[in-house]
């Protein structure tokens, strides 16, 4: 077949894929020595058995001028002895092998240099945190590489805000379930610089399909300089809205809707040019609904339900992978999430489209 | 020889009497009040053959969607409903009825029995299975819930809590899953009790417990099965019922609840299924394969052992499903050493089918072939059993592609497969016709292209990390290309299966007549005519050995001289 060639690249080459054939971490790397040892053994069987299955339906197929009956045969103790032996030595053997990965991978010890990361799953998106920095973001998490000179492995507690998720990058781990109220635990030591993609891999609802997920392997360095970046909270860009409406604050998120639909007239005369669209934006944004569910660091916006914007222009996707980090698709995204994610729990708010581009533009100034 | 039966024991001469053509009222009423067990037997083949069609045309729409990357034939909110009712439709709807089915009509005529020991309960079962699976089937048009969340369940066949969970699925689509299950759970558990009860008690004179022939065996191991593990399912459907509506905590996580528990649950309903659909399939294989090659089963006491050793060791292995949950090292190592044991009472299962059809005579009729195929297939399905058993690359293997392909290799390769070769095996007892055989060559030969165009290639996508239950997927993971083959693949075998259907009312009006024993086979249903009068065998026969009919077409070399 044609795809046989593809195939085995996709399986054992493609530096883009998630075959479970690719791997570039410790429990991944002995996954896949367990299932080509497991692969070796089950494939030796395949190969006896239907070797045997062939041979019974040629040697004894009927002959067309033969009506007679064949020896009746009723059994024999030792043959069925001898096929209930075998197998059982087969299973030791396999078991054993098995449970040597299964305890060096889940009994494995912490070393004192392991980053912390800690795993939240939302309906449709991934939230992380790295609790020995302070950083909290979404969907794109960043990991050191883990080196033998310089282990850093990842130690990643999941758990989830809502129902049940799978955390599963292939090319690094198998999967590790996350379930509300319980904390799992999993471990994974990057080898290898790069992206590593995976997604949900328990069915969550709607856009189960589309809760992707990213890894970053990052140089020590590169990683210091993310988090460090990460770390930084943002201003308020203009006292708090000031100029787009009277009150401050505190008082201004909780304003009716059609105050804040007035303010477009207000400012209209004097943002003909782009600097004053993010500050509007940001007025927009902190009046909206959208500060019950975002979080922007150092601003009034400090929602928990949906993921963190404080640096979104650090991340290279929205709504967890549905589409690329681009002004036109952010824009699009905030229109209406039911243009790239259907069933996306954030809502349309219905604004007009200068809100929406401001917000947009807004929300670019996130580095 | 059309209204003879042959004469077994004490000899028996039945001539069938045709009373006056019934009106088409009297026959449908003749059909709803029934309590024969052959009636209800072929109504609930019809049940299972309707809702088969039905469940089809919802896989073909899956498979459409995703035919291409990002493809908008189906939105995510269908696309889930879709694959929610497919599963439990084949499961609840398709295999469940058509394994009672064979079994209702098979088991009685097999022990030489009149009916089954309870005919007012087993009718029973069967409305109160068929009104599940309407009432299942009602969602789609009453169970429009809050917020439009939807016409049909959408939280997948093992519905996880908390997803099942009012918080997340408000509205009554769960409810109507939740209680088909329940009642469809009641007319499994009758039926459960109705056939342990006949195959233990209802056997004709010498028929001890080591000659009943190794299809009731295998039915009387699946009905043990039944009691024991549709018991959690329906105690579990209640609990969510309580979280839904009583304001319990079961498995409400956000106060204090477990979703784990419903796993457990779930499952060790779930895994024992498997069984229980997959026993009736060994049963009819234990039946054709040597009848087609001539020969006695090859260590009838050993498959008997094994049958019931697969039984018990079923019963321990449910956490397999949860590798990935977070289960400890040991625990995750103990539900590995249990799966891996299935694995012995298979194989002495599937060597003893071969070592029966060595040194035979194999004749290459449609029943043979299906379940050649069928052999070939389950050793796949097996050996990839046992790839998942391995707990370490379940972690990677667990709900991917690769795990939707095995479980298809045994309910489709296996399960499917046998039920097609208890068709043409069966249908001329059922009927008193014959499957046309060159539609069946055709059917065959295009289900074995399709269902190995289908599943041998839906193992690959799963190993390139796509996982299941996934309304569309991204152009740039390399899943594309194997998709479409797969897609094909469903299509060919969609054909096969209407080519079948068709088959089997076109036979029915126009096949061939069968006679008694059209192909010279050596159990007790054979002995009557087909179809069996109401009253299966005029005089109760009486067996010495577990092949009645070779004793009596070879008196010079009787089984009874060696068992």
């Amino acid at each position: 077949m044609e795809s046989s060639p593809l195939l085995f690249r996709a399986l054992y080459m493609d530096p883009h894929g998630t075959s479970i054939f690719t791997t570039f971490s410790t429990p991944g790397n002995e996954i896949r020595g367990l299932s080509f040892f497991v692969l070796a053994i089950t494939g030796g069987i395949f190969l006896v058995v239907s070797a045997l299955l062939i041979h019974v339906l040629v040697r004894y197929r009927a002959r067309p001028d033969d009506d007679s009956e064949p020896p009746q045969v009723f059994g024999s103790l030792q043959i069925e002895l001898s096929w209930t032996i075998i197998p059982i030595l087969i299973i030791v053997v396999l078991f054993l092998s098995t449970a040597r990965v299964l305890f060096s991978v889940q009994d494995a010890p912490k070393p004192k240099t392991a980053l912390d990361v800690v795993v939240i799953g939302h309906q449709f998106w991934w939230e992380f945190r790295y609790p020995q920095f302070g950083v909290v973001t979404a969907n794109e998490l960043h990991l050191p590489l883990s080196t033998r000179e310089a282990p850093r492995p990842a130690f990643i507690k999941l758990t989830s805000a809502d129902v049940m998720h799978s955390f599963w990058i292939p090319e690094l781990s198998g999967k590790t379930d996350v379930l509300p109220n319980r904390v799992n635990e999993m471990w994974i030591d990057p080898q290898s610089l790069g992206l590593f993609r995976g997604q949900c891999a328990q069915f969550c609802g709607t856009e189960h399909a589309r809760m992707l997920l990213r890894v970053y392997v990052d140089t020590p360095e590169q990683f210091q300089q993310w988090i460090a970046n990460q770390q930084r909270s943002q201003p308020e860009l203009n006292g708090n809205g000031a100029g787009f409406g009277n009150e401050n604050s505190a008082s201004g998120a909780v304003r009716p809707v059609a105050a804040v639909s007035s303010a477009p007239n207000k400012v209209a005369g004097n943002t003909s040019g782009n600097q004053n669209e993010p500050k509007y934006g940001q007025f927009v944004f902190e009046h909206q609904a959208c500060i019950n569910c975002h979080t922007v660091s150092g601003t009034v916006a400090s929602g928990r339900y949906g993921p963190d914007l404080t640096h979104l222009m650090s991340r290279e996707t929205l709504a967890a992978g549905a589409a690329e980090n681009n002004p036109q698709n952010l824009e699009k995204w905030i229109a209406d999430p039911d243009n790239f994610k259907p069933g996306s729990l954030m809502p349309a708010m219905h604004l007009s489209d200068r809100d929406n581009a401001a917000i947009a533009a807004y929300l670019e100034t996130l580095k | 020889m059309g209204g003879e039966s042959i004469p077994v024991g004490r000899g028996i001469e039945v001539g069938v009497e045709r009373p006056a053509r019934p009106t088409y009222l009297e026959v449908v009423h003749s059909w709803i009040v029934t309590v024969d067990h052959k009636k209800l037997g072929i109504l609930y083949i019809c049940n299972g053959l309707i809702f088969l069609l039905v469940a089809g045309v919802e896989a073909m729409m899956m498979r459409i969607q995703l035919f291409f990357p990002n493809n908008t034939f189906l939105s995510p909110f269908t696309y889930n409903r879709m694959f929610t009712m497919h599963g439990t439709t084949m499961v609840f709807l398709v295999g469940m009825p058509l394994l009672f089915g064979f079994g209702n009509y098979l088991v009685p005529l097999m022990i030489g029995a009149r009916d089954m020991a309870f005919p007012r309960l087993n009718a029973f079962s069967f409305w109160i299975s068929a009104f599940a699976g309407l009432l299942l089937y009602y969602s789609f048009i009453g169970g429009v819930g809050l917020s439009g969340t939807g016409s049909a369940p959408d939280v997948a066949w093992f519905a996880y809590a908390p997803l099942s969970e009012r918080a997340f699925s408000p509205g009554h689509t769960v409810d109507y899953w939740t209680v088909s299950l329940l009642l469809s759970g009641i007319g499994s558990i009758g039926t459960a009790i109705n056939i342990l009860a006949t195959v233990f008690c209802m056997r004709c004179k010498g028929m001890t417990l080591g000659k009943i022939p190794l299809l009731p065996w295998l039915y009387a191991t699946l009905s043990f099965l039944i009691l024991v593990a549709v018991s959690p399912l329906t105690a579990c459907q209640m609990m969510l019922m309580v979280d839904r509506y009583l304001g319990g905590h079961f498995f409400d996580t956000q106060a204090g609840g477990s979703a784990i528990l419903w796993a457990h649950f779930f499952w060790i309903f779930g895994h024992p299924e498997v069984y229980v659909l997959v026993l009736p399939a060994f049963a009819a294989a234990n039946e054709i394969i040597p009848v087609f090659s001539r020969k006695a089963i090859f260590g009838y006491p050993a498959m008997v052992a094994a049958s019931v050793g697969i039984g018990f060791i079923s019963l321990g292995v449910w956490a397999h499903h949860m590798f990935t949950i977070g289960m400890t090292s040991f625990g995750n190592a103990f539900f590995t050493l249990s799966t891996m044991l299935v694995s012995i009472p298979t194989g002495i299962k599937t060597f003893n089918w071969l070592a029966t059809m060595w040194g035979g005579k194999i004749r290459f009729e449609l029943p043979m072939l299906f379940s050649i195929a069928f052999l070939f297939q389950w050793v796949i399905a097996g050996l990839t059993g046992i790839m998942l058993s391995v707990s370490a690359w379940n972690w990677q293997l667990h709900n991917s592609y690769f795990v939707v392909a095995h479980f298809h290799y045994v309910l489709v390769g296996a399960i499917v497969f046998m039920i097609f070769a208890s068709f043409y095996y069966w249908y001329p007892k059922m009927t008193g016709r014959m499957l046309d055989d060159r539609l069946g060559k055709l059917h065959f030969w295009l289900m074995v292209i399709g269902f190995h165009m289908t599943f041998d290639v839906m193992h690959f996508p799963g190993l390139l990390g796509m996982p299941r239950q996934i309304y569309t997927y991204e152009p740039d993971r390399g899943w594309t290309l194997l998709n479409q083959i797969v897609t094909v693949g469903a299509l060919i075998q969609a054909v096969a299966i209407l080519i079948f259907v068709y088959n089997l009312v076109h036979s029915f009006f126009r096949g061939e007549e069968a006679g008694p024993d059209p192909w010279d086979a050596w159990t007790l249903e054979w002995a009557t005519s087909s179809p069996p009068p109401a009253y299966n065998f005029a005089i109760d026969p009486e067996v010495a050995s577990r092949r009645p009919l070779w004793d009596l077409k070879h008196p010079e070399d009787p089984d009874s001289a060696f068992e």
